[in-house]
């Protein structure tokens, strides 16, 4: 009897504690799951078609380093009830502010950009003309965030993170040794040699692991859904959980790419998915799937990103807990936003390699900026209290920002000038 | 005398104006930091300015190889 009411117990408290969890559940999972857009895709899909299994090591450390980063958003947003762009305001004066802002909004845009020829390219496999996909996606999408509860928004969005998992059984359908990819990808090699090529490539893992945006959305999300200072350990464990996902969906893509496309040079997840179409249509069909939601996922978060900034700094209602009557300008701007970007994608002749392009090097003029005015708010004890960054964060953060600064702008200027790097 | 409202029509110089004076009160609100910034902050900054003219340079650079002939 005794150990059964033991068992019982010990039951209740797992399923509390899981309850809770998925109660406070949300920014910490989206935005890393996010995090793995339609650029992110097609940048495993290249890593793993280029050096087979050999980085997968790499993809591995560089969640630590995400956790790391978005972590300090949890604890800003939940002590500071502000979102970054309000709090670069606040904080710096309105020269940091405005740039930070303008910057935001422009490389959210082309980035927005990126995610819609993803998902286009994505349909189109299917048959699907564009012009159809961007009208149902901005539809679909507005439908999600017009429903007036942050809630809603939430547990939906959170669905399609569980879709970007789509890449896991594909990598499992094709029954790959767990032994070759282990001794190939666990410990630490540069395959080849380190040459101008390889460290393209992991620059370009860097850029997309972590982006301007996520910073901004993290913090937002975690004031929209009033997270409070007690809050915040669930919300690291969140962002935990959150990292974790987006490792195993990287795996997932290197596993697919470096079975099926090794020795193959992949510009784009749509181009991987086709290629793998002919010879394991299950798995193809997959890739496509996948890179649509991820396309999805990162348009969605992106553009309400640019919405709380700029509702932040104008002092527009910005919440999804508002309708669009109480919330007008939050939502025409999330609108706005979408519609333009999903226009350029159909403009024949539009220049969208360029874009893709661009989005890289607007990104190193941001990015860095970003990381360090969080870690200049993450040290004021004034702003953080209790929370502020002990010497152990400070350590791990600082010099994690640091390597992102130099190899993100080692990646934005190779992509400026392709041969630097021989 | 040529004014906005003459120009864009009463509607769009109207929203216009609405603008500028919000974002002038903006730049009022946020005038000066509310933060005490260290040495070390202080610091960052400036490396953080240095650095971002250096990719304002660059990109100049990259524009006017571009017009004399280079490729993206």
């Amino acid at each position: 009897m005794d150990l059964l009411s033991k068992f019982y117990f010990n039951y209740s408290k797992i399923i509390k504690t899981i309850k809770i969890y998925l109660l406070l559940a949300g920014p910490g999972m989206i935005v890393m799951i996010a995090d793995n857009d339609a650029g992110g895709i097609t940048t495993y899909a290249a890593t793993g078609a280029k050096f087979g299994f050999n980085l997968i090591w790499f993809l591995i450390l560089l969640g630590p380093v995400a956790y790391f980063v978005q972590e300090m958003t949890v604890r800003l947003g939940a002590v500071t009830k502000h979102g970054h762009a309000e709090a670069i305001f606040s904080a710096f004066g309105s020269f940091w502010g405005w740039f930070s802002l303008l910057d935001l909004t422009l490389v959210n845009w082309l980035t927005m950009v990126t995610e819609f020829i993803g998902m286009t390219a994505a349909l189109s496999i299917f048959g699907v003309p564009p012009v159809i996909t961007v009208i149902v996606v901005i539809f679909m999408m507005l439908g999600i965030v017009m429903s007036g509860r942050y809630w809603t928004w939430e547990k939906i969005t959170m669905a399609f993170c569980l879709l970007n998992l789509i890449y896991v059984p594909a990598a499992i359908l094709l029954h790959p040794s767990i032994g070759d990819v282990l001794k190939a990808g666990i410990i630490p090699n540069f395959p080849g040699g380190f040459n101008g090529e390889l460290f393209f490539l992991l620059m370009a893992n860097i850029g997309t692991t972590i982006a301007p945006w996520m910073i901004f959305f993290q913090q937002s999300a975690v004031v929209d859904k009033n997270m409070k200072e007690k809050d915040i350990p669930w919300g690291k464990f969140d962002t935990a959980i959150g990292a974790i996902f987006t490792i195993i969906v990287a795996l997932g893509v290197i596993i697919v790419a470096g079975t099926l496309l090794h020795g193959m040079d992949i510009q784009s997840g749509a181009q991987a998915a086709i290629a793998i179409m002919g010879t394991h249509p299950w798995v193809g069909t997959l890739l496509a799937i996948g890179l649509f939601d991820a396309g999805f996922l990162g348009a969605i978060c992106i553009a309400l990103t640019s919405s709380w900034a700029f509702g932040e700094v104008f002092g527009w209602a910005h919440s999804l807990n508002y309708k669009v009557k109480e919330a007008f300008w939050f939502y025409v701007f999330f609108f706005l936003g979408l519609l333009t970007a999903g226009t350029v994608v159909l403009i024949p002749g539009a220049p969208l390699v360029l874009i893709t392009l661009f989005v890289q090097v607007i990104a190193v003029t941001l990015l860095p900026a970003a990381l360090v005015f969080l870690i200049i708010l993450l040290n004021n004890e004034e702003i953080m209290g209790k929370h502020k960054n002990t010497l152990f964060e400070n350590i791990a953060n600082i010099s994690i920002v640091m390597c992102i600064i130099i190899i993100s702008s080692l990646y934005g200027i190779s992509t400026l000038f392709p041969n630097l790097f021989g | 005398m040529v004014t906005i409202e003459t120009i864009f029509g009463e509607r769009i110089g109207n929203a216009i104006h609405e603008s500028t004076g919000k974002i002038r009160s903006i730049n009022q609100k946020y005038a000066t930091p509310t933060i005490k910034l260290s040495g070390g902050a202080k610091f960052a900054l400036l490396l953080l300015r240095l650095y971002l003219i250096f990719l304002v340079v660059l990109l100049l650079y990259k524009f006017w190889t571009i017009i004399h002939g280079g490729v993206l």
